[in-house]
């Protein structure tokens, strides 16, 4: 595996346009737009203040830079250099700001979750939607495009709006029956929403396009609950991560639960594979516990190797501090693969920051703190 | 007392007469008969005036005193004889009489008294031994009781035990649960917590926010600046929103759920009519397995109404399916699921059946072949283990037998053998040799004619050659065919002929003299038409070794191998010159060539 040179930037800013043609960093305020083949530079804007987010719009155009602390977003333009936008929140304050999907439109979070502002380029004109609820995920976009679902919370109560983004045309406003909204995905068809509580609670909802609630799906109760929630890619699926080391997958028929996956600490199936990378200094970092995983790669710059552990595998836990909120045991990330083959998940308090799956499916890369693993996965045995 | 000794006397003194009665008896034989009837008297009566008065008659008072006197001196009273009054009297001296009497009344009274404590005493012990016995089955009564009680309490104290220890590990589990479930509080109990104290910090970031504002009152407009408007990314004007809009959405929605349904509904479809062909073939194959079995088991009608029904229930199902109506089909699909459950149960049961009876059958196949089957198995096991041992033993003999002959001679019996080993071969080795220097000096011989052959076949050339030129000479001359001249050329071939018939018959002296006579006769043709005393070609060829001829074929190339093989012996002369022979005899070098290969 080849690296290039070290780029500078700031605040983990760093994204490839959806074309995959170029590379936008930001270093401080400055926004620098790289061609991902020769890394040359192509442009370079200057923002008034230190960039905090940044983002690409769909149709890798433009790039927007949002200055949270100064309230400020900048959107720049790749065709016209000397293009610019600025939006200015004013004292209203700005905590986060995205592209809307046809890449004209941005929408502001203001502070304090008061409202969510939506600016169109096109018309500049504007839009509110008040009582937007402040969770980890209260906004989501449908996979095409067309329909927008925000979480919203009025008078102690969890309602979803979903919003048609040609116009932002209100469709569907609904309650939920949950207590605590924590976050909101569509399927991948944009047919059915999936809306679960937070982690007091474990509740997942469904409800479709037009707001009807399709089903409701809770394990247990009491103990802590939903940590993570993704779909599969062909909307078959849809696999729920707890806080208690379990991935429980439901079907999209019936929305029961067709299988779980347990994470126990000692490996003993024999059909799983245990990669085990061995460094010079003796430190275990990245065993997760993937189903049929293959040959990895080594690093480029450490001694290191990864050879098979033989079964059982007894893997270090460390128990997280109970006393504490939100704490780090069970399933926090989870991703299928593009096939829908595979389903890859990391319990517990490991240093992988994430777990993301080629677009082929056929490996995987996983990104820690120091660290990246390419996992290939043999696709000889069919495996559902 | 006294009422009871004035009764008594009459008693005791009656018993005591008895005694006395008795005792006299044997004492005085003269009395017996007397005594006897006193003493059948006295059985029948009970009055104490017949009887003192039949111990003692007026006749025989003195011995009836001295008898007393002496009873009294055995008793051990004073001597207070009774005498009588007078000698020869009938009366007695009263004194010691009544002495006597009176000692007689007063230890008859204390024996009477001691009778009486006896008695007393007789009854008192009866009654504490009464009293004693009745406490002692009392308190027998009262130790099994207690007895009783004490395994009953054990019992329930056994149970009590048990109730203890299952009341323990309930409260175990209520313990571990109520652990578990603070923990679960715990945790709540944390998150809460942190979820307030975050609500709290933003509530008061808003007030903060909301005072300074108040203060400042320096509203910032928010506004957009942009440079220009940018078109749409589909390159279409933005519309209003009007109700048709809306409504056009909300189509759009619901087209887009519809279309998402109906696909699933496609494919839950297709899945549907999998299954059911799945169970129809099951509920066929089915209904064959147990078919054949039918006739056995049941009569033929009940299959056939089976098959009937069955084939009822498909054809409904066809109909059903094919028709559009929701219930027949509902239904079609409940009489498919029974039939198939039943089919199902009847298959079930006959493999119960079928495996009882092939159990049974096993049972009764072991038990017959068991013995049989385990004998000849053994058997065999013998057998084979026999000869195992066998292979074994022989395999050690062999063993040793090698080792023995590797080892078993000492140092000298091997060198020994070595040496005749050795011996052996250079016997042969000597034999190889003589050979050996016998072929070389065989070749070296031939070789020698051979050369010396050579030259006398260069000079015979070179005469040919002469010969030749000058016939040639003569021929091209004379160019008139004269048969003369003719006939001197056959007269020339038969020459040659006949040089050639010589070497043949010199054959066996040198061999080499072939090939310079064939050449000869080679040369001697290259006319056109070959006359009739020129030699045929195949005999011309059997003399070029054309075609072999053994024995001169044989020689020649065994000629030739010899000089080839005494390359090694480093006279490379001889085979340059066998070469440059070679190379003269350019006509027979193909014939050697050919020879060579055949």
């Amino acid at each position: 595996m080849n690296f290039s040179e070290v780029f500078k930037q700031s605040n983990q800013l760093c994204k490839v346009s959806p074309d995959g043609k170029y590379l936008a960093t930001c270093v401080q305020y400055r926004l620098v737009v790289r061609d991902v083949s020769t890394l040359q530079i192509l442009q370079l804007y200057t923002c008034l203040d230190q960039i905090s987010h940044m983002d690409w719009s769909s149709d890798s155009l433009f790039i927007l830079c949002a200055m949270y602390k100064r309230g400020l977003v900048q959107v720049w333009s790749l065709e016209q250099p000397d293009w610019h936008c600025k939006i200015d929140e004013g004292s209203i304050g700005l905590v986060s700001s995205r592209w809307s999907p046809d890449g004209r439109h941005i929408l502001n979070t203001t502070e304090f979750h008061l409202r969510v502002t939506v600016w169109s380029l096109c018309t500049k004109a504007v839009s509110y939607i008040k009582y937007p609820k402040a969770c980890s995920k209260g906004i989501d976009f449908s996979r095409d495009g067309c329909y927008m679902a925000l979480a919203e919370r009025r008078d102690c109560k969890d309602y979803v709006s979903v919003f048609v983004c040609d116009d932002w045309h209100l469709l569907r406003h609904f309650e939920t029956e949950t207590q605590d909204l924590a976050g909101l995905e569509w399927s991948p068809n944009g047919c059915v929403l999936a809306v679960w509580d937070s982690c007091l609670e474990y509740k997942v909802l469904l409800y479709s396009l037009d707001g009807r609630l399709l089903s409701t799906y809770s394990a247990y109760e009491w103990s802590l609950g939903v940590k993570s929630v993704t779909w599969s890619p062909s909307s078959q699926f849809l696999a729920i991560g707890s806080y208690d080391e379990k991935v429980r997958i439901l079907n999209h028929i019936t929305w029961k639960k067709i299988t779980q996956f347990e994470h126990p600490s000692t490996i003993n199936n024999t059909k799983a594979v245990v990669y085990k990378e061995v460094e010079r200094r003796p430190v275990v970092s990245d065993d997760l516990s993937l189903h049929n995983i293959t040959v990895g790669t080594t690093l480029f710059n450490t001694q290191s190797k990864y050879e098979i552990c033989p079964l059982p595998v007894q893997i270090p836990v460390v128990k997280p501090d109970p006393d504490r909120a939100n704490p780090k045991i069970g399933i926090s990330s989870l991703a299928f693969s593009a096939d829908g083959r595979y389903l890859a998940t990391k319990n517990g308090g490991f240093q992988v920051q994430s777990l993301s799956w080629h677009c082929t499916g056929d490996s995987l890369i996983l990104l820690g703190k120091e660290q990246l693993c390419l996992c290939y996965m043999e696709t000889e045995q069919e495996d559902k | 007392m006294g009422e009871w000794w004035t009764t008594v006397p009459i008693e005791s003194s009656l018993g005591n007469f008895d005694i006395s009665s008795i005792s006299h008896a044997t004492m005085s034989p003269s009395k017996q008969n007397n005594l006897l009837s006193m003493y059948s008297s006295l059985s029948l009566s009970k009055s104490s005036y017949s009887v003192i008065s039949a111990f003692c008659t007026e006749d025989n008072i003195p011995q009836c005193i001295s008898y007393i006197n002496q009873e009294l001196a055995s008793l051990g009273l004073s001597s207070t004889c009774i005498e009588a009054s007078s000698p020869g009297a009938a009366g007695l001296n009263p004194v010691p009489a009544l002495n006597a009497t009176y000692e007689l009344l007063q230890i008859h009274r204390r024996t009477m008294c001691s009778l009486e404590e006896l008695e007393r005493e007789q009854l008192k012990k009866s009654s504490t031994l009464e009293h004693v016995q009745m406490n002692n089955s009392r308190l027998k009564d009262q130790l099994e009781l207690s007895i009783r009680e004490k395994s009953g309490l054990h019992e329930m104290e056994r149970q009590l035990q048990l109730k203890i220890k299952t009341l323990q590990s309930c409260l175990k589990t209520e313990k571990d649960e109520v652990q578990k479930l603070q923990n679960i509080i715990a945790s709540r109990a944390s998150q809460y917590s942190h979820d307030a104290k975050r609500k709290e910090r933003e509530t008061a970031k808003l007030k903060e926010r909301l005072s300074q504002l108040l203060v400042d009152r320096k509203d910032k407009k928010l506004a957009i600046d942009v440079l220009n408007c940018l078109g749409r990314s589909d390159g279409k004007r933005s519309h209003w929103k009007t109700a048709k809009a809306a409504a056009s959405h909300e189509g759009e929605m619901y087209k887009s759920l519809l279309s998402d349904y109906e696909a699933s509904q496609r494919s839950l479809m297709l899945e549907n009519a999998e299954l059911k062909k799945v169970l129809q073939q099951m509920k066929k194959e089915m209904i064959h397995v147990l078919s054949p079995r039918q006739p056995s088991i049941r009569g033929a009608t009940a299959d056939d109404s089976q098959e009937q029904a069955d084939s009822d229930l498909e054809d409904r199902a066809g109909d059903s399916s094919r028709g559009s109506l929701d219930k027949s089909c509902e239904h079609a699909r409940e009489q498919l699921t029974n039939s198939i459950r039943q089919q199902w149960r009847k298959l079930r049961n006959h493999m119960e059946r079928l495996d009882s009876q092939a159990s049974q059958v096993q049972n009764q196949l072991e038990s017959n072949k068991d013995v049989i089957s385990r004998e000849t198995h053994e058997d065999e096991m013998e057998r084979m283990r026999r000869e195992v041992q066998q292979c074994k033993e022989f395999i050690d003999a062999q063993q040793q037998l090698l080792q023995q002959l590797n080892t078993s001679f000492d140092d000298e019996t091997a060198a020994l053998l070595n040496d005749c080993y050795t011996l052996e071969e250079k016997e042969r080795l000597k034999e190889e040799w003589r050979l050996f220097e016998e072929q070389k000096r065989n070749f070296e011989r031939e070789r020698t004619n051979f050369t010396e052959a050579a030259i006398r076949l260069g000079r015979e050339k070179k005469a040919f050659e002469e010969d030749r030129a000058s016939w040639l000479k003569n021929q091209f001359l004379n160019m008139t065919p004269f048969t003369d001249r003719r006939r001197c050329s056959s007269s020339d071939g038969q020459s040659a002929l006949s040089i050639r018939s010589e070497p043949e018959m010199r054959m066996s002296s040198s061999k080499v003299q072939l090939p310079k006579s064939s050449t000869y006769t080679s040369f001697s043709t290259p006319k056109p038409a070959p006359s009739a005393t020129v030699p045929s070609t195949t005999e011309l060829y059997r003399t070029l070794r054309l075609i072999p001829d053994p024995s001169s074929t044989r020689h020649s190339s065994h000629g030739r191998w010899h000089e080839s093989s005494t390359i090694e012996d480093g006279e490379s002369q001889v085979k340059a010159k066998s070469r440059l022979r070679c190379g003269d005899l350019s006509i027979f070098s193909l014939g050697e060539d050919e020879n060579s290969l055949t």
